[in-house]
């Protein structure tokens, strides 16, 4: 346990000296579960992310992963989260930053070249636009998909699907035909969460409640 | 004589073709039988399945793991148990954390037996293939007996293992490992010294330990450049501390290396399991906290608790904490990592996986610039690539 301790307690003096070194760029930083994460605008991320992996106090040289998160209820709905890991000092950090359909993120793959995929990725299954990358094509979905599959509001069966047509001798798209209904179960408890009223209950009034109200 | 004008010739590769490791389609631009560049067209196999967990529960995620690397199935489980766990902060029991360390590892050399056989016919030697196979099909026969299935276990469930290991099959692994050392010997009396080989791999698709970071690798291709970094030691997870192993490393970061790499990890991993079953403690084999792990079958006769928890946890499942995390572990590609989000509900609000094989085909353009068409099928096989995981 002195060992997690020790190392929740590194991970946090990083982070204030990261905060301290960029200062305004930094929204916030935070520990949780012992893995640090620190928020930035996404105007700047090229900048922090040069700066970790260039500071010799950081020397955050691999980006491990890159990836959207989807929050449809809010405003700037994705999150672009950056996985980084520091093989001199054994740590992990992870940047967030936030964007909407409509603003691109700057890309990355200057400082990492490992980002190239990873963004095409995320524009494919998210549609965040990445500015300034060298080859945004689609990557994991069909030539010529439409949408963006991960996206909440994406159907878990897609819109389109495809088969081979004897007739015509070649592969055909054509809307999607469940031949049974899709089986969502909602297994959230109704043991736990409903109130246990049975019609007529609200009449009965405890006796030792109403005790209570005499004295 | 007038100039004439050498246009590239493109050439499609794949996605049908025995050395692309499954359905890769590699678009190449050749200089006469030179590569200029190399543009892998992958997603062929994409199955979304990261869309499928968000609509499943924590427990039906498990089998979803197994069939990314479905070479080495058990390593993905291992990277999302301990995800889950990390959340939800559950306890494993030792005997359960010495079981999945075996098992992480015969996975590891279920892996590499196969990467090395099949990257030998890669390059024109036919036997490995045929010796390997064999050997592979003792360890899916240990698997079958521990979990049921030879390839997709889902023996590794948060918490622990899905049940202890039957009797004797301890024994038969210890008998096993101390026999396999005389394969991998065999193995390397093909190909080690094996001029062919050594032709085909010496040299060949070259990346240097700098390039090796820049673009993300991981496992046994980033220690062939030289880098000493095995997760197993430096952020140990289950028992791996407790264990003496040896991080093999080699350092010209050419294909050749990265078949010597693989090779020497399969000898550690050998001692691995070998102190493991020599330590196994006796007890439960996981958390005990019947809100998270299945009751006992006979409990369930006798039990109504113990009946109503299974039937919660087969249905509703469990509620994770609201939280995120991301967990790694050292799959035999390399880094295995499960960046899982948790809204507290009973399905995980996102769950990204980081496949090591993703970066390292990332990488292919850089390793085949120059080389000759050939070349191609020696780095693709040398990186150990495998479909179900890179397109996911």
């Amino acid at each position: 346990m002195a060992n997690t301790q020790n190392h929740i307690k590194e991970l946090s003096v990083l982070g204030d000296s990261i905060t301290n070194e960029l200062g305004n760029v930094i929204s916030s930083t935070k520990i949780i579960n012992g893995e640090l994460i620190i928020n930035v605008a996404r105007e700047s991320i090229v900048k922090v992310l040069t700066f970790l992996r260039d500071d010799v106090n950081c020397q955050f040289k691999m980006l491990m992963e890159l990836c959207g998160v989807d929050y449809p209820e809010r405003e700037d709905r994705f999150d672009v989260v950056y996985c980084l890991l520091s093989l001199t000092l054994n740590h992990r950090i992870r940047v967030k930053t936030q964007t909407n359909v409509s603003s691109a993120v700057p890309s990355v793959t200057g400082v990492f070249s490992a980002a190239n995929w990873w963004e095409r990725e995320a524009w494919d299954l998210f549609g965040i636009y990445f500015s300034d990358h060298p080859d945004l094509r689609r990557i994991l979905s069909d030539y010529g998909f439409e949408g963006h599959p991960l996206r909440k509001d994406f159907p878990l069966t897609g819109y389109v699907e495809v088969r081979y047509d004897d007739e015509q001798k070649r592969v055909v798209y054509e809307p999607v035909k469940l031949s049974q209904e899709f089986r969502n179960f909602d297994f959230l408890s109704p043991w736990e969460g409903v109130q246990q009223l049975l019609p007529g209950d609200e009449k009965f009034v405890n006796p030792s409640e109403e005790n209570n109200e005499d004295v | 004589m007038p100039e004439q004008q050498i246009k590239n010739f493109t050439l499609n590769f794949g996605p049908q073709h025995p050395a692309a490791h499954g359905v890769l389609r590699l678009v190449l631009e050749m200089d006469g039988e030179v590569i200029d560049r190399a543009d892998p067209h992958i997603g062929l196999l994409h199955r979304g399945t990261e869309k499928l967990i968000e609509h499943k529960t924590y427990l039906q995620a498990v089998p979803y793991f197994d069939r990314l690397d479905y070479v080495a199935p058990q390593n993905q489980e291992h990277a999302f148990a301990l995800a889950v766990e990390k959340l939800t902060n559950m306890e494993v029991p030792p005997r359960g954390q010495y079981i999945r360390v075996v098992f992480a590892e015969l996975g590891r050399l279920s892996n590499h037996i196969f990467n090395i056989c099949a990257y030998a016919m890669d390059v024109g030697a036919m036997t490995p293939m045929l010796w390997g196979f064999e050997e592979r099909e003792k360890i899916m026969e240990f698997c079958e007996r521990v979990s049921g299935a030879r390839l997709h276990m889902a023996y590794f469930r948060p918490g622990g293992v899905a049940m202890d290991m039957p009797d004797g099959l301890a024994d038969d692994i210890m008998e096993w490992a101390d026999n396999f050392p005389t394969m991998i010997a065999d193995l390397e009396g093909l190909l080690t010294e094996n001029r062919i080989f050594k032709q085909r791999t010496v040299d060949i698709g070259i990346i240097s330990a700098n390039q090796a970071l820049d673009w993300g690798f991981s496992g046994p291709n980033l220690r062939a450049s030289g880098i000493a970094w095995d997760l197993r030691k430096s952020q140990p997870y289950d028992v791996y501390d407790k264990v003496d192993f040896d991080v093999p490393i080699a350092k010209h970061g050419d294909c050749y290396d990265r078949y010597l790499v693989r090779v020497y990890e399969m000898y550690e991993s050998l001692k691995i399991i070998k102190q493991c079953l020599e330590k196994i403690p006796p007890g439960p084999v996981k958390c005990d906290d019947h809100k998270f792990s299945p009751p006992k079958r006979k409990d369930m006769k006798y039990s109504m608790e113990a009946l109503i928890h299974h039937f919660k946890l087969f249905t509703e499942g469990y509620h994770v904490p609201a939280g995120e995390t991301y967990s790694v572990v050292e799959a035999p590609k390399g880094e295995f990592g499960v960046f899982l989000i948790s809204d507290g509900s009973n399905k995980p609000y996102r769950c990204k996986i980081r496949a090591p094989g993703f970066a390292h085909l990332q990488a292919l353009d850089l390793l085949s610039k120059g080389h000759m068409l050939a070349d191609v099928v020696a780095n693709i096989g040398s990186l150990d690539i495998v479909f179900g995981e890179i397109d996911r």
